[in-house]
C-alpha cells in the first residue's frame, strides 16, 4: 500500500527521481534565502526578481533555442542587472530601494515581452517559462545541485553579516563596509536560487518554493537556524506529496507542488504553535498551571 | 465657342477615362487573401498563384494553438477579401480577431466536407482495429489505456469535439484544395478557370504522393505501428494508415503535462517495445528526450505537425512535409 503510493513512482521511473533530486537541490538552496527575504521584510522582492529574469531566460532562448546555457546566463545578467541598478538607485538617488526595484523589473518585463513578440516566433514560449520538472536532463540536475551547494556556501559565508542586517541594519551600516557587500551577494543568491529554480519549476513557481516554506516556518521556530531547517524540510515534503499527487492525479507537477507548499502554509498558519491563530488566540492556561 | 466646347468635351473624356482606367487596372491586381497558418497558406499560394496577394498569420515554424494575434494580423484581415481558415476550432482566437477587424469579406473554412475524428470515436476506432488487428492482449491494453489517461487528458482542452489535424490526411488534402478553389472561383470569377487548372496541378502532385506513402506505410511490419509524438496531431494519418500515435501532452500544445501522463507513455513504450519515439519542430522537446532517455528507444527523428519548415528546412511546403514525415517515419519503424 505505501510502495505502491510513495516508492513506486520512484522506483520504477527515472524521470520521478530526476524531478525529486531537482526539487530537493532547489528546496536546499532557495528556502535558506526565502527566509532571509522573509526576515529582512523583503519577500516581494523574490516575486519582482523572478519577473526580472524571465525577459533575460527569454533571449537567451531566443538566441540560441532550448539551451541550458544561453538561458541560464541570460536569466543571471537580467537578474543581477536589475538588481545591481536598483541598489544602485537607492544609493546615489532619494528613491527608495522597493520603488526603484519595482522600475526595474517593470522594465525588464516589458521589455522582455516586446522582444519575444517581435521576434515572430510562435514556438510556446510558456512552456520553456513554466519549465518542465518532469523533463530535467543530466546538465539541469548538475546545474541544479551546483548552484544549491554554491548558495549554501556562500550563505553560510555571509551568515554572520546577513543575520546583523535583519536585526539592525543601521548598526552594520555603521560598524562595517561589508553592508553594501552583503546586501549585493544576498540579490545575487536570489537571483542565482530563481534562475536554477526555473529550470525545474519555471520562473514564477520557483518564486513560490522559495517563499512559502520560509513564511510557514515563521509559525514553528523562532531561531535562525531553526526557521531554515523548518522551511528546508517543508519545501522538501511539498516537494514529495506534490510529485506524488502529479502522478497519481495527473495533476501538472509544478502547481501540485506549490499548492502543497501552500497548504502546509495554510496549517502552519492555524497550528503553528508561535504565533500561529490558534497559539495567539487561546486562553493561556499552560501559563497559570 | 467652339474651343470651350471643345474642352468641356475633353474634360468629359478624361472624367471618363479616370473612371474607366482604374476599373481595368483592378482586375490586374491581386486580390487580398489571409491564410490562417502556414499549411493552409502553402495550399492557397499554389491554388491563386499571381492572383492572389496571400498574408499567413502563423508563419513557418509558428503554433497557432496558441498565436497572440498582433495588430498588423488585425489591419491585413481588416483588408482581406477572403479569409482562410481551416476550421474545426484550430483557430480559436480567429473569431475575436475577425470581429476586431471588422472583416467583411468572405470566410472559407478549408476542413468543410471533411469527415471529422471524434476524440471519442478516435479511440474506438484504434481499439476496433487492434482487436481484429494484432489479438486479444493488445485490445486490453487499449482499452486500459483509453479508459483513463487519454480521456483525463482531453477535458481539459479548448479544442472542440473533432481533432482540427485534418490537413494529416492526403484525401483530406484534396478536400482542401477543392473548398480552397471554390472560394477563389467565387470572388474572383473573371479567374476561376485558371484556380481550377491549379488545383488540378495541386491534386494530380497529392494523388502521387499518396500512392508513394501507402506504398511506404504498407511495407511497415505490423508491431512496429505505434508511434510516440509529444502532442497527438496526427489522427488523420493515423486513420489513414492504420498506425497508433501516442502524446504526453494530448491534442493541443496548451496543456500542461503531469506525472501521470509520462508515466503512462513510459509504461506503454517498454510494454509494446517501441523503438522510436519522435520531436516535433512547435513543441518544447525536453520532455521527448527524457523519455527516449529512459526507455532506451532512439529518437526516430522530427515531424512536422501543425507548421511548416522555413524556406530551407525539409518541409517547406505542404507536400514535402507529408513526404518528410512518411519517410521518417519509414525509416524509423521500418528497419
Amino acid at each position: 500500500m505505501i510502495w505502491d503510493l510513495m516508492l513506486a513512482p520512484f522506483a520504477d521511473f527515472g524521470f520521478m527521481r530526476r524531478a525529486l533530486l531537482g526539487c530537493i537541490a532547489v528546496s536546499v538552496g532557495a528556502t535558506p534565502v526565502g527566509v532571509f527575504l522573509m526576515l529582512r521584510h523583503m519577500s516581494l522582492t523574490g516575486d519582482a526578481m523572478a519577473h526580472a529574469i524571465l525577459p533575460g531566460a527569454a533571449i537567451g532562448y531566443l538566441v540560441s533555442g532550448l539551451s541550458l546555457g544561453a538561458m541560464t546566463i541570460g536569466g543571471l545578467v537580467a537578474g543581477m542587472i536589475v538588481a545591481l541598478a536598483s541598489g544602485f538607485v537607492a544609493r546615489v538617488t532619494s528613491l527608495r530601494e522597493d520603488a526603484s526595484l519595482a522600475a526595474f523589473y517593470l522594465i525588464s518585463l516589458a521589455l522582455g515581452v516586446l522582444i519575444v513578440s517581435t521576434h515572430g516566433n510562435n514556438v510556446d514560449l510558456m512552456h520553456v517559462l513554466f519549465g518542465t520538472v518532469l523533463a530535467l536532463d543530466d546538465t539541469a540536475l548538475i546545474l541544479l545541485c551546483s548552484f544549491a551547494s554554491l548558495s549554501v556556501l556562500v550563505l553560510a559565508l555571509l551568515f554572520r553579516p546577513l543575520v546583523l542586517e535583519c536585526a539592525d541594519p543601521q548598526f552594520l551600516r555603521s560598524v562595517s563596509k561589508l553592508s553594501g557587500v552583503t546586501h549585493f551577494t544576498f540579490l545575487a543568491l536570489v537571483v542565482m536560487n530563481l534562475v536554477g529554480g526555473f529550470h525545474a519549476l519555471g520562473t514564477l513557481m520557483a518564486v513560490g518554493i522559495m517563499i512559502l516554506p520560509g513564511a510557514a516556518a515563521r509559525f514553528w521556530a523562532e531561531s535562525i537556524a531553526g526557521l531554515i531547517a523548518v522551511a528546508a524540510l517543508i519545501a522538501m515534503f511539498s516537494s514529495l506529496i506534490g510529485l506524488l499527487l502529479s502522478f497519481h492525479y495527473s495533476l501538472p507537477s509544478g502547481p501540485a507542488i506549490i499548492l502543497v507548499a501552500g497548504v502546509g502554509y495554510g496549517l502552519s498558519l492555524i497550528f503553528g504553535p508561535v504565533g500561529g491563530a490558534i497559539a495567539q488566540n487561546l486562553p493561556r492556561r499552560k501559563f497559570e498551571t | 465657342m467652339t474651343s470651350l466646347r471643345s474642352v468641356f468635351a475633353s474634360a468629359t473624356a478624361l472624367a471618363t477615362l479616370s473612371f474607366t482606367i482604374p476599373t481595368a487596372s483592378w482586375a490586374e491586381q491581386p486580390i487580398p487573401v489571409v491564410a490562417t497558418f502556414s499549411i493552409l497558406g502553402d495550399m492557397v499560394e499554389r491554388i491563386g498563384g499571381e492572383h492572389i496577394a496571400l498574408t499567413t498569420l502563423v508563419g513557418p515554424e509558428g503554433d497557432a494553438h496558441v498565436y497572440q494575434p498582433t495588430p498588423k494580423a488585425a489591419r491585413s484581415v481588416a483588408e482581406a477579401d477572403l479569409l482562410f481558415m481551416n476550421g474545426l476550432e484550430f483557430e480559436g482566437w480567429l473569431e475575436r480577431l475577425a470581429e476586431a477587424a471588422s472583416f467583411d469579406g468572405a470566410m472559407v473554412v478549408a476542413t468543410t466536407g471533411v469527415s471529422p475524428i471524434a476524440f471519442e470515436e478516435h479511440e474506438d476506432d484504434d481499439h476496433d482495429e487492434h482487436d481484429e488487428h494484432a489479438g486479444h492482449d493488445e485490445h486490453d491494453e487499449h482499452d486500459e489505456h483509453a479508459g483513463h489517461d487519454e480521456h483525463d487528458e482531453h477535458a481539459g482542452h479548448d479544442h472542440g469535439t473533432f481533432d482540427p489535424h485534418a490537413w494529416q490526411s492526403l484525401d483530406n488534402a484534396v478536400i482542401y484544395a477543392n473548398n480552397i478553389a471554390a472560394g477563389l472561383a467565387q470572388a474572383d470569377p473573371a479567374n476561376a478557370s485558371e484556380y481550377y487548372t491549379n488545383r488540378a496541378a495541386f491534386v494530380a502532385e497529392i494523388v502521387a504522393l499518396k500512392s508513394d506513402i501507402d506504398a511506404m506505410m504498407a511495407a511497415l511490419p505490423a508491431d512496429k505501428r505505434t508511434v510516440v509524438t509529444p502532442h497527438d496531431a496526427f489522427g488523420y494519418f493515423a486513420e489513414a494508415y492504420d498506425l497508433t500515435f501516442e502524446a504526453p501532452q494530448g491534442m493541443s500544445t496548451e496543456s500542461e503535462v503531469s506525472a501521470a501522463d509520462v508515466a503512462a507513455l513510459i509504461t506503454q513504450i517498454r510494454r509494446e517495445s517501441i523503438s522510436a519515439v519522435f520531436i516535433e519542430s512547435i513543441t518544447d522537446n525536453r520532455m521527448m528526450e527524457q523519455i527516449a532517455n529512459e526507455t532506451g528507444a532512439t529518437i526516430g527523428g522530427t515531424l512536422y505537425s501543425d507548421a511548416l519548415s522555413g524556406e530551407t528546412g525539409p518541409a517547406s511546403t505542404y507536400l514535402d512535409m507529408m513526404r518528410h514525415n512518411a519517410t521518417t517515419l519509414s525509416e524509423a519503424l521500418g528497419s
